[in-house]
């Protein structure tokens, strides 16, 4: 139970998504003009993250990993099909956010208009494949690791959405240089938030 | 098409070179943002991860150009993804056997080509409206001012930050012994953020048409 929140903490704050490997940046400078907005969207990768990183997981680990269909039979014991872990992946991703769009709409409407558009974008949002290839990398050895490295992930992009946006909100009342008006700010903000972000690296967890 | 366009008319010589400035997917577009600073510590990685995107971007561009008329519209996202995973499995592999450390540098980096989000939006934007060879040229034209950003960002947090370029010395012993020290800041990731912010700065300084209201 320790291993499992010392994960969690770990991908929300030291290694962070946005600030730690620049995952989600599209979606992130695009939809963080307001608080209300990067909100829902926040809460959309929250949950898309927590489904597909142990989706992927079990995938990972009796389909795809060298080895990983011995138990079909042990003849099969030597086949690797880690090469398509892209295609599958994507291919995960891809329908589980057509669920989970069709489940919303479904069970909470207001919700679901709320998400709006955000929902299908989300399919092509880096963050979510990268918590899946990440997962690969890393070899976490359950799927409850895997689990609670996906939600951790999703609550550190949402921070950083939700930070972003607010400053953002306000920045709108300063006397930004021209050139620097818009992308250009928000650029280095997010580096002086990395900055800041980067003093929880030293952290042992 | 009766009367056939020279290969390299005007209008295709402007979507080779539009995509370098004025229409920049990073600094303008904001397209595929993800992958470009995750890679620009040193220059080697950088400009192998610009020629993957080109490899992927120009010939993803013509096949979905040329298979535009048969996709449902419902379906294309899917179409365009399994088209992209395809080429990035084959640059995956070929980077594997060629440049193997290079591509353990680039580590998940390569699959995140897939949801590289100038591929999915050259797509949409252009090669499912266009011919093939139009196509053609705007995925070499976009992935080329992708690369540029990558090279530039690259060679100052390189040159900053280890005091090398394309991992030879440039910076003179001298140098050090005087009391100069590479800036580690540099090769940190905020450093990257800042430095496409610096870019963005100069170029819109230098061109006010681009500068945003807000």
């Amino acid at each position: 139970m320790e291993n499992l929140i010392s994960i969690f903490v770990k991908s929300i704050f030291i290694d962070n998504m946005v600030f730690a490997y620049f995952l989600g940046m599209c979606s992130y400078l695009a939809v963080s003009k307001t608080v209300k907005t990067s909100v829902g969207l926040g809460i959309a990768v929250v949950f898309v993250l927590g489904i597909t990183v142990p989706v992927d997981y079990l995938i990972n680990n009796y389909l795809l990993a060298p080895g990983a269909l011995a138990w079909l039979s042990p003849s099969l014991a030597d086949v690797d099909l880690n090469f398509l872990s892209f295609i599958i992946f994507i291919a995960v991703i891809a329908s589980m956010v057509q669920l989970v769009e069709m489940i919303i709409e479904k069970f909470s409407p207001a919700l679901y208009s709320s998400l709006g558009i955000f929902l299908p974008l989300i399919a092509v949002n880096c963050a979510i494949l990268g918590g899946s290839l990440f997962m690969q990398e890393r070899e976490y050895v359950s799927i409850a690791e895997a689990t609670s490295f996906g939600l951790g992930s999703g609550v550190g992009w949402f921070l950083a959405i939700v930070g972003i946006a607010a400053i953002r909100e306000k920045i709108r009342y300063s006397n930004v240089p021209a050139p620097l008006r818009g992308l250009g700010i928000t650029f280095i903000i997010t580096g002086l938030m990395g900055i800041a972000f980067m003093s929880f690296m030293g952290i042992k967890l | 098409m009766s009367n056939k366009e020279p290969l390299f008319s005007a209008k295709n010589r402007r979507l080779l070179t539009t995509p370098l400035s004025k229409e920049n997917p990073i600094t303008i577009q904001v397209l595929g943002i993800c992958s470009a600073l995750a890679v620009t510590v040193k220059l080697e990685p950088a400009f192998v991860m610009a020629i993957s995107v080109m490899a992927v971007l120009a010939f993803g561009n013509v096949i979905i150009s040329l298979l535009r008329k048969t996709i449902a519209p419902r379906i294309r996202i899917i179409v365009q993804l399994v088209v992209i995973a395809a080429l990035v499995i084959l640059v995956d592999q070929v980077l594997k056997a060629f440049v193997y450390d290079v591509s353990k540098q680039l580590s998940v980096f390569v699959g995140l080509i897939i949801t590289n989000c100038i591929i999915m939006g050259r797509f949409e934007a252009f090669a499912m409206s266009n011919k093939a060879w139009p196509s053609f040229l705007d995925g070499i034209g976009n992935a080329a001012g992708y690369g540029i950003i990558l090279i530039v960002v690259a060679f100052f947090r390189e040159l900053f930050g280890s005091g090398t370029i394309w991992g030879f010395k440039v910076i003179p012993e001298v140098f050090y012994e005087i009391g100069y020290k590479d800036n580690g800041l540099m090769i940190l990731p905020p450093m990257a953020l800042i430095v496409v912010g610096i870019i963005i700065w100069v170029q819109r300084s230098r061109d006010k048409e681009l500068i945003e209201e807000n």
